[in-house]
């Protein structure tokens, strides 16, 4: 009898361990979701901010139309990819960045667009979305792995493999820019 | 288990634990040097604290917000403080941007409140304001934003309630017992015996070293999380040498806070009574020194908790770790990035960032701004009358929209 019962115990204790590793996986997965959900906002926010950019700055760049054409094309071929993978959309966005690099490089060289104040405000707000695209980029990453980490540890590893849990994919903007800063690290 | 806990959090949680105890000792002591009976006293200390802890918790901000004269902004009062917040809030994942504070005061500082991340804010001087470049900005705003995300601003508040309630305890009971208590003490000597004169001197002994106690307990959880929320910030940021240079800017200036008091001290990001050229022993100073966090920050190899604590275990000995082992198990490598937003655009430099805070304070006063045409700006107060205003310099007649 006291068998039946040391049985019933042991399937008890691993059915509630099942239990609360598959929510610390559900809740991993949300923040994953949650965090793409962030770099969404932030691209669709440069989206938004570009025509406005172009409008201001076509009365001065006289110049720069190649430079003003490549941040538009760029700018849709992005906004037509939404639906797409983390991957593809990371080359996409990162086209857009270096090409919007490009056009606020040459801004130097006209001194009436730097001082308008229309100009500068939208300056603040492009370099702050371009913050928060990497910030947000950052955050997501860090939780894809610390997700992927969980799937692929065990004992989560045997849960999600049961349950269905795959791994995330992370968001690498490949730009040649983005390629350049230097990446060290010893840990 | 030993790492356990050597953990952080556990720390924490057992100092908070040695402040409570030093108050149930004290308030069983008021009781049986005032009424010959522990419980009475405990209730009384109990009674006490909770009225602390029910005002710190619901008006505690307000009331630091008050103390220190901060004023709300919004985005479009300056969009660039707002916005660093903003990229602050997204790298540390928090639910909601905390509210922005300005507080006009030379003297840079900064600091966090809120009992939870929901309604949580940040203030900030203008003297801050106008000496850092938006790399320290975000570093300074990483650091009060992990302050946050870290509870810490909760912890603090609770191990501030436990120090006040033991202060105000003490102090009354020192005055009591010296010019009303003797009396009574007589009297019931006769009765108790010697056991009462024990207890009274142990009383007086705890009366007067638990304040002493309670305070140091309270800074050197202070200073835990001082660390803690400087690695956060390498973290958030990725860029270390941000929060280092702004710490230095910080140290440099001589001017010092006007509306901070001892309570206060812990919650800024930098101990806003430090003296000048005296270093603070690190026993009495609710921030660990700033040389050292500096030096900390710029020899991190990588933006992790493992390196921030590689580095700290260099400074302080190994074994003596600074970030709890929960959040070191998680740590994953992360590299730092290069200097500088200011790749795709044109910092403001000081004088324009000074410009910028004076609008902003003159704005939030209620006054008008109005640009006359020969260029001067004319500043018209809120309880000016008149349809139009005389420019001092040409003459014109502006009208006061």
């Amino acid at each position: 009898m006291t068998a039946v019962w040391v049985i019933i115990g042991i399937v008890v204790v691993l059915i509630i361990i099942f239990i609360a590793i598959y929510n610390r996986l559900v809740g991993w997965r949300n923040q994953v979701k949650n965090a793409w959900a962030q770099i969404d906002v932030q691209l669709k926010r440069r989206y938004d901010l570009i025509p406005n950019l172009m409008e201001t700055v076509k009365g001065y760049m006289k110049h720069e139309r190649e430079t003003m054409e490549a941040v538009t094309k760029a700018r849709n071929l992005a906004q037509g990819m939404t639906s797409a993978g983390a991957g593809e959309r990371g080359k996409a966005e990162g086209e857009l960045s270096s090409a919007l690099a490009r056009l606020l490089a040459v801004v130097e060289n006209y001194p009436d667009l730097k001082a308008n104040q229309n100009f500068l405000a939208l300056q603040e707000e492009l370099t702050s979305t371009e913050n928060k695209i990497s910030f947000s980029r950052q955050y997501y990453n860090d939780s894809v792995l610390k997700y992927n980490n969980q799937i692929q540890m065990f004992p989560s590893n045997t849960v999600a493999g049961m349950t269905g849990f795959k791994a995330g994919e992370f968001f690498e903007v490949t730009a040649e820019e983005e390629r350049k800063a230097p990446k060290v690290s010893f840990s | 288990m030993w790492e356990q806990i050597r953990s952080n959090q556990t720390r924490s949680a057992v100092l908070v634990a040695g402040m409570g105890v030093l108050l149930l000792l004290i308030g069983y002591l008021l009781g049986m040097v005032f009424f010959d009976n522990g419980l009475g006293g405990l209730i009384i200390a109990f009674i006490v604290w909770g009225i602390m802890s029910l005002i710190a918790f619901y008006q505690g901000d307000s009331i630091l917000l008050g103390l220190s004269r901060a004023r709300k902004i919004s985005h479009d009062d300056n969009p660039r403080l707002y916005n660093i917040v903003e990229e602050m809030k997204i790298a540390s994942g928090l639910e909601k941007v905390p509210d922005i504070y300005i507080i006009d005061d030379p003297a840079p500082n900064a600091f966090a409140t809120g009992r939870n991340p929901d309604k949580a804010a940040v203030a900030i001087t203008t003297g801050l304001l106008q000496k850092l470049n938006r790399d320290e900005l975000q570093g300074v705003i990483g650091h009060e934003i992990s302050h946050i995300k870290n509870r810490d601003v909760l912890l603090m508040a609770i191990s501030g309630v436990l120090l006040g309630t033991i202060v105000i305890l003490a102090w009354y009971a020192t005055r009591l017992m010296f010019f009303g208590g003797m009396g009574r003490s007589r009297r019931s000597s006769s009765s108790g015996g010697g056991g009462q004169i024990i207890v009274l001197v142990v009383a007086i002994v705890l009366m007067i070293l638990a304040p002493i106690m309670a305070q140091l307990i309270y800074f050197a959880i202070s200073r835990k999380r001082e660390y803690m929320a400087d690695a956060s910030s390498a973290l958030y940021t990725r860029y270390p040498e941000g929060l280092a240079s702004a710490l230095e800017k910080i140290a440099a200036s001589t001017s010092q806070l006007k509306s901070a008091n001892q309570a206060t001290a812990p919650m800024y990001i930098m101990n806003p009574f430090r003296k000048e050229g005296r270093a603070a022993s690190n026993l009495t100073s609710t921030h660990p020194p700033i040389s050292e966090r500096i030096r900390i920050l710029r020899s991190m190899a990588g933006a992790s908790f493992a390196d921030y604590e590689q580095v700290y275990q260099k400074v302080h000995g190994a074994g003596k770790g600074v970030i709890p082992a929960s959040a070191l198990a998680l740590s994953h490598p992360a590299g730092l990035r290069a200097a500088g937003a200011e790749a795709v655009s044109k910092e403001p430099d000081r004088t324009e960032r000074v410009r910028q805070t004076s609008d902003l304070m003159w704005r939030l006063g209620n006054y008008k701004t109005i640009t006359c045409d020969c260029g001067t700006k004319l500043r018209v107060p809120p309880g000016f009358k008149e349809p139009t205003v005389r420019c001092p310099h040409c003459g014109r007649s502006n009208p006061v929209v």
